[in-house]
């Protein structure tokens, strides 16, 4: 059994991290533990839970600013927002559920510590990119702010960025500023049916390619197609490439049209509009296809999104893997059985070889604990690079207390 | 006057030798010591500091650019690195025992991806370069600073600069999605790529906005947009900025997001409208104009609502662009403004705060009262959509203590953006002008933790050492841990 420390206050998680610094002491750091299954396993005698640092502590609708400290819940976030008809534009993914957490139940700090994005992050960027300000402590026990809060800011180095996407490897999280917008008006979706993966990628490139500012494209083989839960699309019957437009009413309505004019020619479509359309983005952007799938490895994959067709293609032909795309193939969710060679590397030799050729990386998002410590979780980096990231996660941390070994063996 | 550190006597006696050792790495004329020649390198946009260079060194290649590198790092010579020179925060200025590596020659654009919607450039491409090479296919790239003809994309990534897209567009940060990046160890990095995250550690955001002192930007991938279909403007005036700013907030409010919202005060209008006659109202205290892009359908539509509520926040002229040419005209006189106060005063000097936009009142008028005590005109022109302030104070540096009015005048307002829950800088970079406020925004421990990350890229503080920070440490120093073992730990800290 591990202690748990349950900081209230980032003065208290500032003595906390000093302690386990000054005593070499490991300290696993959780926002609300739903997405404690990603990553490298950790263990460590310590936890830092960041539950009773929570709420809202400035929320200016008109000024598109929202801080709150780092244990504030997600879903309080988004009811505070929706009150406002404002949003987080990066559309976060809810993966606690992959995870076997209820739905909704992260915290804020976890997602920008996860960096996660959903769908529109071809259009609005992800975490990372509304990542205003913070306040943290590093792994010195030292209490500092970065950034501010207000959008333009160039003053000193951005270490909100740094902070988005470094598991809690660098710093403890204890308040943290984000932009925000506003909801759009309507939301529309077209989509095309019993598209092959590469025809999907052309669709996507050309919707991607107008100035009708699309703001999802994923394409669902139809075996995926099949299992979301949106009747409209399951019932396809087929594969089903999906283009997301949105804003005010007659821009929405006319980009639709438009788009459906101009693919056309690629194969019959059809539209989803408002409810039906948040749905489907929704599964999408929680990977809810690939949720249940039993005795899989899961895998995010990254890629130059024209690559997208064909690095699945490469994976798909040596493994019984299931898989669709998003971010107009930019993005590769796909779960692979673990039988055979996959059964000792969750597939990560596969699924690594399948990206030399056009870049980008995989990160395994969930297998069982034992194959996420001895495969590497995050894609392994050239000598250059690891050396730097250590040199970057000692200037944070020198003693390596804060998730060690969660991103990387030994860091 | 702010200083830089004192030479380093020691390699100015080397130069001779230096300039031998570079000659082998970089060929030709690629490594330039004649004083008269040098003078081109003296200062950047921030004019009021200037400094020769020791030596200026123009590499072609990253292999070049690593060698150099290297060879500085190994004997302990300062490098600076420069785009095209236009930091207005004395970014690149040079150092009297420090050599200049100039990224000039990096001047091509080695691959145009429309499939990935992406360039991949050398850093010494202008801004507008980029553009430039992708329009012919309808596309562009967003981020679009004033400086944009001249501009580097390297100086860019260094800056995080902006342009009036920004508030719908994002900043240069927005936009990248790769680099290859050379560490004054010469190790030579790519990060990112052509796909949307790059992995690990945020190296490419921490990266930009870096004003060169972690490493030097040899290329660069940039995402690329789509034109919009149409586009159009409206010019609203204002008996007063608090209206002005009112009708700013309530179109954001209405959950508009314009692809551009600037506003202008009198002085900025007038001087803009005497320069390039652009039909501006003489009698308004505030201008603004909100640019709508997208389809005509949905353009039409907002510049109907945003019309409707400048009317309601007290407008008293209002045009919308029917055309073209005229949504062109009502941006020439902003695009102008600097020049268009350039002939009204011998010298100005540009400020670049952040301020939470309904903040913008109080700022104008406090900036109006230290006009006054300073002795000084100024103009404001302003990114109105996300805060970005950019005061123009107006001076003679040919009257003896003007210069330095100016500068404390400058300071009192950046101090005064900073009281308001605003920044120091919103795009220009602290450089040399903004280096020893940084104490107004950040802390000891804030400025610690920032100067531990440049540790662990360049430990020896040898790249653009004089900027950003107001006194560096050695990085020993800021390494070591205070131990307090022993004590009996958080006594009051909840646990389970
Ligand atoms: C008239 C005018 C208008 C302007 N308008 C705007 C505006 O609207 N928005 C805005 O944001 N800025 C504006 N600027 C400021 C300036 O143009 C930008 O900061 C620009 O990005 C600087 O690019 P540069 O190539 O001139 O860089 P330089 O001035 O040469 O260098 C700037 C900094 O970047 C570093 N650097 C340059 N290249 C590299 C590299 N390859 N690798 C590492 N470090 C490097 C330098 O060391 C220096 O610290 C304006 C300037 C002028 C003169």
């Amino acid at each position: 059994m591990s202690t748990t420390f349950r900081p209230e206050t980032i003065e208290q998680v500032a003595e906390a991290v000093s302690w386990a610094a000054a005593e070499e002491t490991p300290l696993e750091v959780i926002g609300h533990g739903s997405m404690r299954g990603f990553g490298r396993p950790v263990q460590t005698g310590y936890e830092i839970d960041l539950s009773a640092l929570s709420g809202i502590t400035l929320y200016e609708p008109d000024e598109l600013v929202l801080s709150a400290r780092a244990g504030t819940p997600m879903a309080e976030i988004r009811a505070a927002l929706a009150e406002k008809n404002q949003h987080l534009a990066f559309e976060p993914a809810d993966l606690g559920p992959l995870y076997g957490a209820a739905a909704g139940a992260g915290s804020i700090g976890g997602v920008l510590a996860c960096n996660l994005a959903g769908p529109r992050r071809i259009k609005a960027g992800a975490a990372r990119d509304h990542f205003l300000g913070l306040h943290a402590v590093s792994g010195r026990g030292e209490a500092y702010k970065s950034g501010g809060r207000v959008v333009k800011n160039v003053t000193g180095y951005d270490l909100c960025k740094l902070l988005a996407g470094s598991h809690g490897t660098l710093s403890v999280l204890a308040e943290v500023t984000v932009k925000v917008l506003p909801v759009p008006e309507k939301t529309r979706t077209v989509l095309l049916h019993g598209l092959d993966d590469a025809g999907a990628g052309t669709a996507m490139q050309r919707a991607m390619n107008s100035a009708h500012e699309v703001s999802g494209a994923a394409h669902l083989p139809a075996s995926v197609a099949a299992v979301i839960g949106v009747p409209r699309v399951a019932e396809v019957g087929a594969a089903v490439t999906a283009v997301r437009v949105e804003g005010p009413g007659v821009s929405v309505d006319y980009r639709c049209a438009t788009l459906r004019r101009e693919l056309a020619d690629l194969g019959e479509t059809s539209e989803l509009h408002s409810d039906n359309s948040r749905l489907l983005w929704e599964e999408v952007r929680d990977v809810r296809p690939l949720l249940s799938a039993p005795d899989t490895a899961l895998w995010r994959l990254s890629v130059p999104p024209s690559a997208g067709p064909a690095v699945a293609a490469r994976i798909a032909a040596e493994s019984k893997a299931l898989y669709y795309f998003d971010w107009s193939g930019g993005l590769i969710w796909l779960a692979l059985p673990l039988v055979g060679s996959a059964a000792a590397d969750a597939g990560a030799a596969l699924v690594r070889g399948a990206l030399t050729a056009s870049g980008g990386h995989a990160t395994l998002i969930r297998a069982p604990a034992e194959l996420r410590a001895a495969v590497p979780v995050f894609q392994p980096q050239d000598e250059p690079s690891a050396a730097l990231t250590a040199r970057v996660k000692d200037s944070f941390d020198p003693n390596r207390v804060l998730n060690p070994g969660r991103m990387y063996a030994g860091l | 006057m702010l200083r830089m550190p004192e030479p380093d006597q020691a390699v100015v006696s080397r130069r001779e030798a230096i300039a031998e050792a570079l000659r082998a790495i970089v060929p030709g004329e690629g490594v330039i010591v004649d004083e008269a020649a040098l003078r081109a390198y003296e200062s950047d946009g921030l004019t009021a500091y200037r400094q020769p260079p020791l030596i200026a060194v123009l590499p072609q290649t990253t292999e070049q650019v690593s060698e150099v590198l290297r060879y500085c790092h190994e004997n302990h010579i300062k490098v600076v690195p420069r785009g095209a020179g236009t930091s207005l925060s004395g970014g690149a200025l040079p150092l009297a025992d420090g050599i200049l590596l100039g990224l000039g020659k990096f001047n091509r654009i080695l691959d145009v991806d429309f499939a990935n919607r992406c360039v991949v450039a050398q850093p010494g491409v202008t801004n507008l370069g980029i553009t430039d090479a992708v329009a012919r296919a309808g596309f562009y790239y967003a981020p679009d600073p004033s400086s944009q003809i001249a501009c580097s994309v390297g100086g860019n990534v260094a800056e995080n600069s902006g342009g009036v897209h920004c508030l719908k567009y994002g900043l240069t940060t927005n936009n990248v999605l790769g680099l290859e990046i050379v560490l004054i160890d010469g190790t030579i990095l790519r990060v990112g790529g052509k796909h949307l995250d790059a992995g690990g550690y945020d190296i490419l955001g921490l990266m930009t906005g870096s004003e060169g002192l972690l490493g030097v930007v040899t290329e660069v991938t940039l995402r690329i947009l789509k034109s919009p279909e149409t586009a159009r403007a409206l010019l609203l005036g204002f008996p007063s900025s608090e209206q002005a700013g009112d009708c700013v907030a309530a179109v954001i409010g209405a959950g508009i997001i314009a692809g551009g919202m600037e506003m202008m005060d009198r002085p900025a209008i007038h001087a803009a409208e005497d320069f390039v006659h652009a039909g501006y109202p003489l009698d308004v205290e505030a201008l603004l104009i909100v640019e709508l892009d997208g389809p005509k359908a949905e353009v039409d539509h907002l510049i109907e609502q945003v019309s409707a509520i400048a009317k309601a926040s007290g407008a008293v002229t209002s045009r919308a662009s029917t055309s073209e040419e005229e949504r062109l005209t009502f941006w020439a006189g902003r695009k102008a403004a600097f020049p268009a106060v350039g002939r009204i005063s011998p010298d100005y000097y540009c400020m670049d705060g952040t301020i939470p936009r309904g903040k913008l009142p109080i700022v104008l008028g406090r900036i109006r009262e230290m006009s006054e005590t300073y002795g000084l005109r100024v103009a404001n022109v302003f990114h109105a959509g996300d805060g970005n302030l950019h005061p123009l104070i107006l001076y003679d540096a040919n009257e003896p203590d003007e210069l330095d009015r100016a500068e404390r005048f400058g300071a009192e307002i950046l101090k005064l953006c900073v009281e308001v829950g605003g920044v120091l800088t919103g795009e220009h970079g602290v450089g040399v002008e903004k280096r020893d406020l940084m104490g107004t925004m950040f802390s000891e421990a804030d400025l610690n933790q920032q100067q531990r990350v440049k540790c662990a890229f360049d430990p020896d503080a040898l790249l653009n050492p004089g900027k950003v920070f107001p006194e560096l440490h050695r990085c020993a120093e800021l390494g070591r841990i205070h131990v307090h073992r022993g004590q009996l730990p958080f006594p009051d800290l909840p646990r389970f």
